[in-house]
């Protein structure tokens, strides 16, 4: 059965960094990110080391954010789309503290938040930077083509989203609190078409949530605002859909981070995606609106497709998770 | 079973739900800008014809193919051909500029890897079939003419 | 006035073609690499068959310039390499009548591969 973690000692996100690349900046949540690149590049030589970078300067960012000193963090949580997580890894070889590499594909800040929150928790690590990204460009080179091929994208196809979010956990310090998580199954339910990520996580969205309101006693009326990570604008009506069919409405407090990411103008077909899509509006807009108290209760559950270009090969279908946590203001 | 069950449900219902292409815009794109890149073909061979008359009808439609893939290989270096096969989708894969697109575009994708493990090796992860297909049955089709002739 | 009338032919068969690609993307999601496959395919067998020639005198670019004309002369060298030279035409025709647009289109990708750098799509 899976539990829901209730946190006795409420540990508190005390800092938050976003950085997004030129496409991200101009989308609907461009105003609230710290740092908007100029281009992709980021003033490096190949992409891989561009999501690198940004990945390195949304932990120093977070840790200036967060009012503290290298020294003073325990532990680093991170993870990234790229195989053996390499952006992470080479982020962390700059700092001078311990790293727990996570793979949850796009609900990698969400599971390093919950991991991170127990530990402080816990009592074992007073600080603890949390952190994850994507980039376009090296996302489609690994799970799909080469950039200058001419191939029109499906309808139901998803942009991965150019951009890194970090906080930092802790007891000591002001913030929203984190008070409940609750990690998922991994959920298939068969669902083969790797352009279609939003109806192949829909299923895993619909368990966790189940599982976190049967745990809790709590229903959707219960949160300021449910929102979902990258189900995109077909997953989040799928999941509307699959909810309502267990008696459950999702109201005007439901929202999906993707589908809301960019605007119509800018052609992303079902919208954004990837690791970085939760991450930055998380640590940006939502950290915010709970620092203002606009929010209060907030039921956050990126979902993750944990697929690979070989089982894709291979004619698999693509295993899907999600984890819930709770913050409140 | 009841899993079975459960997802062929549900993938019938995800297929239903799935958003469809506005199929009109989208072929009368292919079909303008492919019928243009003909066009294009057909200039280059009745220049070359003009400038070169005693060019063999073969080898001015090779020279005017090789043309053909010198612009898409340029144009793609550039990056306006995915910009134009956004557009176009069909209209630019069809045509031997697609092909010619589809050789260039990993060589340059993954130069970042290095020319010999980057660019050569990488250069047919999308247009190998097309060789690899063609060469075979190409030989499938000499092998049943030799047959043939044989008798 | 013969030539207008020719380059409209050369559009519309050629625009009907690539269309009929599109057709298949629109259907069935195909992935580009399966489309030149399959248009290279149509090309080889109306080749062996015997009627592309009656195609291309009238068509001209409209199915050459298309990956069609690829498949179609794999299939032409393959049967004139075995009428001149027999059993090692098998193996030498195909290659050897697109020779020119094979090398070209690895030489020049190789060229621009080595001046250019791939951009992110907007």
């Amino acid at each position: 059965m899976a539990e829901t973690i209730k946190l006795k000692k409420q540990p508190k996100i005390i800092g938050s960094y976003s950085i997004v690349g030129p496409k991200e900046g101009k989308g609907n949540f461009g105003e609230y990110f710290d740092y908007v690149m100029k281009n992709d590049f980021f003033g490096e030589k190949t992409f891989e080391k561009a999501e690198r970078k940004m990945l390195e300067n949304a932990i120093t960012g977070v840790i200036q954010n967060a009012k503290l000193q290298t020294k003073d963090i325990d532990i680093m949580i991170a993870g990234d789309l790229l195989n053996q997580i390499i952006s992470s890894s080479y982020a962390a070889r700059v700092f001078n503290f311990p790293f727990l590499g996570v793979y949850g594909a796009c609900s990698t800040m969400a599971e390093s938040i919950g991991v991170a929150s127990i530990l402080v928790d816990g009592g074992y690590s007073k600080n603890v930077v949390c952190c994850t990204g994507s980039h376009f460009s090296t996302a489609e080179r690994q799970y799909r083509f080469p950039l200058e091929l001419g191939n029109q994208r499906p309808p139901t196809s998803q942009w991965t989203v150019t951009g890194a979010g970090s906080c930092v956990i802790s007891l000591e310090g002001e913030g929203p609190r984190i008070t409940m998580v609750t990690f998922g199954k991994v959920v298939d339910w068969g669902i083969n078409d790797v352009n279609n990520m939003g109806g192949a996580m829909a299923p895993a969205a619909r368990e966790t949530m189940l599982n976190h309101f049967r745990n809790t006693k709590t229903g959707p009326d219960d949160y300021d605002l449910i929102l979902t990570g990258d189900l995109g604008k077909l997953g989040s009506e799928i999941l509307i859909d699959l909810m309502e069919d267990e008696g459950i409405t999702l109201g005007s407090n439901y929202g999906d981070c993707g589908q809301m990411y960019f605007k119509r103008s800018q052609q992303t077909l079902c919208g954004a995606s990837g690791a970085g899509c939760c991450a930055t509006v998380f640590n940006s807009f939502i950290i915010k609106k709970l620092q203002e108290k606009k929010y209060k209760r907030i039921l956050f559950m990126p979902t993750g497709a944990l697929l690979s270009t070989t089982s894709t090969q291979q004619g698999d279908t693509i295993p899907c998770t999600c984890h819930a946590i709770v913050i409140e203001a | 079973m009841e899993d079975k069950k459960r997802n062929e449900a549900y993938n019938q219902y995800v297929s239903a739900k799935i958003p469809k292409t506005h199929a009109w815009p989208a072929l009368f794109n292919s079909f303008w800008v492919g019928g243009l890149i003909c066009v294009i073909g057909q200039g280059i061979n009745d220049l070359l014809l003009l400038a070169f008359p005693m060019l063999s009808q073969q080898s001015a439609w090779a020279l005017t193919l090789i043309a053909l893939i010198f612009i898409a290989s340029f144009l793609t270096g550039i990056g306006v051909y995915d910009q134009i096969g956004k557009f176009a989708g069909g209209g630019s894969i069809v045509p031997i500029t697609g092909f010619s697109n589809s050789i260039a575009s990993p060589s340059i994708e993954f130069k970042s890897e290095g020319i010999v493990y980057g660019i050569c090796v990488k250069m047919f992860t999308i247009a190998g079939p097309v060789i690899v297909f063609g060469v075979a049955s190409s030989m499938v089709v000499g092998l049943i003419y030799w047959i043939i002739s044989l008798f | 006035m013969d030539i207008f009338v020719d380059y409209i032919w050369v559009f519309l068969i050629g625009g009907l073609v690539c269309m009929f690609g599109e057709v298949l993307i629109i259907t069935t999601n195909i992935t580009s690499a399966r489309i030149l496959v399959t248009f290279e395919m149509i090309g080889l067998v109306l080749e062996a068959i015997g009627v592309y020639d009656y195609i291309s005198d009238f068509a001209k670019a409209g199915v050459n310039v298309p990956i069609i004309g690829f498949g179609a002369s794999l299939a032409k060298g393959a049967i004139g390499a075995v009428e001149t030279h027999g059993f090692l035409g098998i193996f030498t025709g195909g290659l050897t009548a697109t020779a020119g647009g094979i090398a070209a289109a690895i030489g020049f990708a190789f060229l621009f591969a080595l001046i250019f750098k791939s951009h992110t799509k907007k």
